[in-house]
């Protein structure tokens, strides 16, 4: 479970202070798909990006599972993005490497005792935990990228590059990356807002499928409405850096009582 | 010329990149200290510089004539111009891609090696390719100093015995090495570049 309290980020620059959240407080469950919807510079991606802290917040708590992550730094900051995923708009893949390199890329960069495996025990971590530093094998880490490019479809993609690849296939391919070290969350800020129509879709589809199998909490930022109403089961409307409606996707939606609500509903709908 | 010796600018290059406000790890005072050092090497021409260290060359290596004297202003001159390419190469890259290692939980150290280096190499290939464009000038004018090479022929037989010929041959053949210099780094800069559609 996420839950975050009176979340609040202030930027300073030489002149001013912008707040950009202001006492923000969301709970979200393991397994949920949470959305996050509002206009533009509202503090969606400053949110977003508060809970795997690429932004430090300014104060309030955020838990993961019980623990407050906002006072992480060094090593154990590290450790904690390592078992967050992320998706882009705009992909950012590694464009000099190709679909399984970039697949990789997590599972390089990670030792062996920091790749939490769903249902393993206590013992079996600590004989992990025994090879410290050890990465893991070439053999390892084809295995997995092989899975990954199974799941999201890509096997005859393997060897190509981002730029040899449509916008649907990069966006496959970066939710592979995201996936590799096995995260708990999978942020996804404007994921598929690059997209025509119906790849948005082939994605969606995709993530609410990722969703069922792995339980992956997957938190989604969004200015399309039929992406909330397609794959969010629960949803929060941003406004002026603040929360001014949440709840399940069919609350919010049709709660009529919130004006903010509305006139943000429907500037997306129109 | 011991073109290894170059890449001292590398790591200087790398360190003001990632130090500066913005960068993976902001390191004002470091990014300041650099940046006057890369700028004060790049704003003396190296004709200049070569007679100043003079004295530095003497300390150093005992000499003030010959290949290994000239190796000292080489060094002098072209470590902060190859750093300032190196660090414009880095610059031009995307922050998407840095960002999104940060979120993966990349350390400093595997962003710089893993992600910024690999995904500039092309660029930095043609920065080194001219950075040794610019040095086949400079071991030119070493030339002057006994330094050897074609500066040093040009300027005994060329200049001081008035042989035009040889003087020609050796602005043909500095001509030559740089239009070869230039379209290795091009094709090799082209080869290893990913980001092209179509071939792998
Ligand atoms: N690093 C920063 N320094 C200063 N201000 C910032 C910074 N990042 C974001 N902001 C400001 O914070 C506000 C919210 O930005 P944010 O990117 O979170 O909005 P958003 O809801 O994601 O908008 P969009 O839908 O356009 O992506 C904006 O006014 C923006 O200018
Ligand atoms: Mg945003």
């Amino acid at each position: 479970m996420i839950k975050i309290t009176d979340l609040t980020k202030v930027f300073t620059s030489k002149n001013q202070n912008l707040t950009v959240l202001n006492k923000i407080n969301i709970k979200i469950e393991d397994g949920d798909i949470f959305g996050i919807i509002g206009m533009s510079g509202a503090g969606k991606s400053t949110l977003i990006r508060c809970i795997n802290l690429l932004e430090k917040p300014t104060s309030g708590s955020i838990e993961i599972d019980g623990v407050d992550i906002t006072k992480k730094s060094g090593k154990q900051l590290l450790q904690l993005r390592k078992k967050i995923g992320m998706i882009f708009q705009n992909f950012n893949l590694l464009m000099q490497k190709n679909v399984r390199k970039n697949i990789a890329f997590g599972l390089e960069i990670i030792p062996v005792k920091d790749f939490v495996i769903e249902g393993m025990s206590k013992e079996d971590y600590s004989t992990l935990s025994y090879f410290k530093k050890r990465r893991f094998k070439k053999d390892e880490i084809k295995r997995r990228v092989d899975e990954l490019l199974t799941l999201v479809d890509l096997k005859e993609k393997e060897f190509n590059y981002p730029a040899q690849l449509s916008g649907g296939q990069r966006q496959r391919v970066a939710i592979a990356r995201a996936l590799a070290t096995k995260p708990s969350v999978l942020l996804c800020d404007e994921a598929t807002s690059a997209l025509d129509s119906l790849t948005t879709k082939s994605i969606l589809k995709l993530l609410k499928k990722i969703n069922e199998e792995t339980k992956v909490t997957i938190i989604v930022i969004t200015h399309e409405m039929n992406v909330v109403q397609e794959i969010c089961n629960k949803v929060v409307v941003l406004d002026k850096s603040e929360v001014v409606a949440s709840g399940s996707t069919q609350e919010v939606f049709s709660n009529e009582s919130s004006e903010i609500t509305q006139r943000t509903t429907h500037r997306y709908f129109s | 010329m011991n073109l290894l010796k170059l890449l001292k600018g590398l790591p200087i290059g790398i360190l003001a990149e990632i130090s500066r406000k913005g960068g993976i790890h902001p390191m004002p005072v470091v990014n300041k200290i650099l940046g006057i050092f890369i700028n004060i090497g790049r704003s003396i021409p190296y004709i200049i510089l070569l007679v100043a260290v003079i004295p530095v060359t003497r300390l150093i290596v005992g000499t003030t004539i010959g290949p290994k004297a000239a190796t000292v202003s080489l060094i002098i001159s072209a470590t902060p111009f190859i750093a300032r390419l190196i660090e414009n190469s880095l610059r031009e890259l995307d922050g998407g891609v840095i960002e999104a290692a940060k979120a993966m939980g990349a350390s400093d150290t595997q962003i710089v090696f893993k992600v910024m280096l690999p995904e500039a190499l092309p660029s930095i290939v043609m920065g080194i390719s001219l950075a040794t464009i610019t040095l086949v000038g400079y071991t030119a004018m070493a030339g002057a100093i006994g330094a050897g090479g074609l500066g040093h022929i040009a300027i005994s037989y060329g200049y001081h015995r008035y042989e035009t010929d040889i003087m020609m041959i050796t602005i043909v053949l500095l001509i030559i090495i740089v239009q070869l210099i230039q379209s290795l780094g091009q094709k090799l800069s082209k080869l290893l570049d990913r980001r092209r559609k179509g071939e792998n």
